[in-house]
């Protein structure tokens, strides 16, 4: 399989896990590693930055482990962009997960406000990875503004509905110049995989983890229908045939 | 609309009828619907809903955990004075009780803190009485910059205030303010509260708006369950949250459900709400919305908390003192209610772990104001 590269940086794994609502940090860190994700989003208004010993960040240290840090919370581009200058002093990384959803209810991000704090902090030397509506034109603003990805949603987050946008998502990877990770509302391995077999470059999950029954075997499923997913887009999916081909074709005269 | 003509639109006798004649298939009606309305809200707070009560905390229990995941987040009560002009009759701090007063002085403010922080907490919640000459903005402003360096996430339950003054303290670091309605019965309201300036059901009805104009970040609501038919009370607080979700789409909610306790010189609830009852209604709260947080106060017994982490609150206090001074500086001072669960902080964070949910001690941050 190909090797995710964004903003210069290799992936092995195509599967970007979401570190809040596990019922233990310890829960939590052994999903991630059964995941086999390099790269999980932590909240900043969760870290407490006071103590050397916050419970999530102790149990994220693995090598081969790279934080992403969020801006949830964050109402309004400058919010964001303070945010982010917090993130990066006291995580020491530039990689940076925009969410601005002034919206608390159903975390709608705002477009307006994200192509903002985009082009501000891809200034500032951010690595941006917008979390957005499943908006075409939007991530062509976002990649003319120096956005390093785009993780439109598949529907509402945390909803586990799966490719509500599909329509939209697969405008979106037909475009894009910049990796495109499909970010929230993905509730099953099936949809991970369909995610893949559109194309995404790469998906990102924590609800249906988290919340699972079983959250270190489900992020084992996870694992594995990201894989075949990708496998499946490489290998050139067959076209689907809404019929059967007609034995005496249109076109048989020119024979 | 203002919420006060949506609420002169409604009458509470046709209101409680309309609870009352709820039947079984309003209820499953309302439980089978993925998107449910104040009408099914009705539904399922009304007496039709009690056989239905296993199947709501499983909802309840899925919906919680789907929004806020496996999770409690923690907050102490910091009570800076028990100064009171208004006479409320079910209140340990009413003014007609005659009893010594206290007012937190800033020395006072920091040896509570560093007894609070001890325990671990990293969102507080500060509490007054209603004493305009000595508990004002300015003391409060004062209060909140001496804390401020302390918590990451500041919440008030103080007098209701003018919008200028909300946006004064959403200014100096204010993440949420909480004021109840107590009761939405307009007499009933009168007669718990005959003195002071409180005794303006209008004003109060009207100030979640103020806090919504002032950009503060979370509005509290609550009725005090005892006062009056929780069922009908609870329709109109339901009433006032959807219409302020609706017009401070910015803003985030909870609901919190004070139960009524014992306190110096108080009555008896005139209503008295059961255990399986205010099950009922967090489940209710929950269905309705899944947004919305809600919150268990130390008022509760040891046995409802440690039953109800599951099952849709998403915060609680713990090792609460609802005296000022009640922490380090004058554990004797008189407070507003007993609190009934008397586990401390460590106590209630193992019995969260314990439920297989983490505790969030941080779950903001001041960089984000």
């Amino acid at each position: 399989m190909k090797k995710l590269i964004i903003a210069n940086k290799e992936f092995q794994s195509r599967l970007f896990l979401g570190t809040g609502k596990f019922g233990s940090a310890k829960l939590m860190e052994e999903a991630v590693l059964a995941s086999g994700s390099e790269l999980v989003t932590v909240a900043l208004k969760r870290v407490d930055f006071e103590t050397d010993t916050d419970l999530l960040l102790t149990h994220l240290q693995h090598a081969h482990i790279n934080l992403l840090p969020n801006t949830s919370g964050a109402r309004n581009a400058k919010e964001a962009v303070f945010a982010a200058q917090l993130s990066r002093e006291a995580l020491e990384t530039n990689w940076l997960k925009l969410e601005i959803h002034p919206d608390p209810r159903y975390l709608m991000p705002d477009a307006i406000e994200t192509l903002k704090a985009t082009e501000e902090l891809a200034k500032l030397g951010f690595i941006v990875l917008p979390y957005i509506h499943a908006d075409p034109v939007l991530c062509k603003r976002l990649e003319d503004v120096g956005t390093a990805a785009v993780m439109p949603l598949g529907s509402p987050i945390g909803s586990n509905k799966g490719l509500k946008t599909i329509d939209f998502l697969e405008i979106i990877i037909e475009q894009s110049r910049v990796p495109v990770i499909i970010d929230a509302g993905i509730g099953a391995p099936s949809d991970a995989a369909k995610a893949m077999e559109l194309g995404a470059d790469a998906v990102l999950v924590n609800t249906a983890i988290a919340v699972a029954g079983n959250p270190v075997e489900m992020a084992r499923a996870f694992k594995m229908a990201v894989e075949a997913g990708r496998l499946a887009y490489e290998s050139k999916l067959g076209t689907i045939r809404n019929r059967a081909e007609a034995s005496s074709p249109l076109t048989a005269f020119l024979d | 609309m203002s919420f006060k003509e949506l609420y002169n639109s409604q009458n509470w006798e046709e209101v409680k009828k309309t609870i009352y004649d709820k039947t079984s298939q309003d209820v499953e009606k309302a439980l089978a619907s993925d998107r449910r309305t104040l009408e099914d809200f009705k539904a399922l707070i009304s007496p039709a809903a009690v056989p239905y009560l296993e199947q709501m905390a499983q909802l309840s229990n899925q919906l919680t955990k789907k929004r806020f995941g496996k999770t409690i987040q923690m907050y102490a009560p910091m009570y800076l004075s028990n100064e009171c002009n208004n006479i409320c009759t079910y209140c340990g701090f009413s003014f007609d009780n005659k009893v010594k007063r206290k007012t937190l002085s800033e020395k006072e403010i920091v040896q509570e803190v560093e007894e609070i922080k001890k325990h671990g907490f990293n969102h507080i919640l500060l509490v007054t009485g209603e004493a305009n000459q000595i508990v004002h903005v300015d003391f409060f402003l004062k209060a909140i910059k001496i804390i401020k360096s302390q918590f990451a996430n500041i919440s008030i339950e103080v007098q209701p205030l003018e919008t200028g003054e909300y946006k004064q303290l959403h200014e100096a670091g204010v993440y949420s303010v909480l004021v109840y309605q107590e009761t939405y019965h307009k007499d009933v309201y009168k007669t718990y509260h005959p003195k002071g300036k409180k005794s303006n059901f209008d004003y109060r009805l009207e100030t979640p708006d103020r806090i919504g104009e002032a950009g503060i970040h979370k509005i509290g609501l609550g009725i005090l369950l005892g006062l009056e038919d929780w069922r009908v009370d609870s329709f109109y607080c339901a009433l006032h949250l959807d219409y302020l979700q609706k017009r401070y789409w910015q803003t985030k909610y909870s609901i919190s459900f004070p139960r009524m306790r014992p306190a110096e010189g108080i009555i008896e609830p005139n209503v008295i709400v059961t255990d399986k009852e205010l099950l009922q209604l967090i489940c209710a709260y929950r269905l309705l919305n899944e947004e919305v947080e809600l919150s268990i106060s130390t008022r509760e017994s040891e046995k409802f908390r440690n039953n109800i982490i599951p099952l849709g609150v998403t915060s609680m206090s713990a090792g609460s003192k609802t005296n000022p001074g009640g922490y380090a500086v004058d554990t004797g001072s008189l407070e507003q209610f007993e609190i009934s669960d008397e586990r401390s902080a460590g106590e209630i964070a193992a019995l969260i772990t314990n439920s297989g949910y983490e505790v969030v001690w941080k779950d903001w941050d001041n960089v984000l104001s």
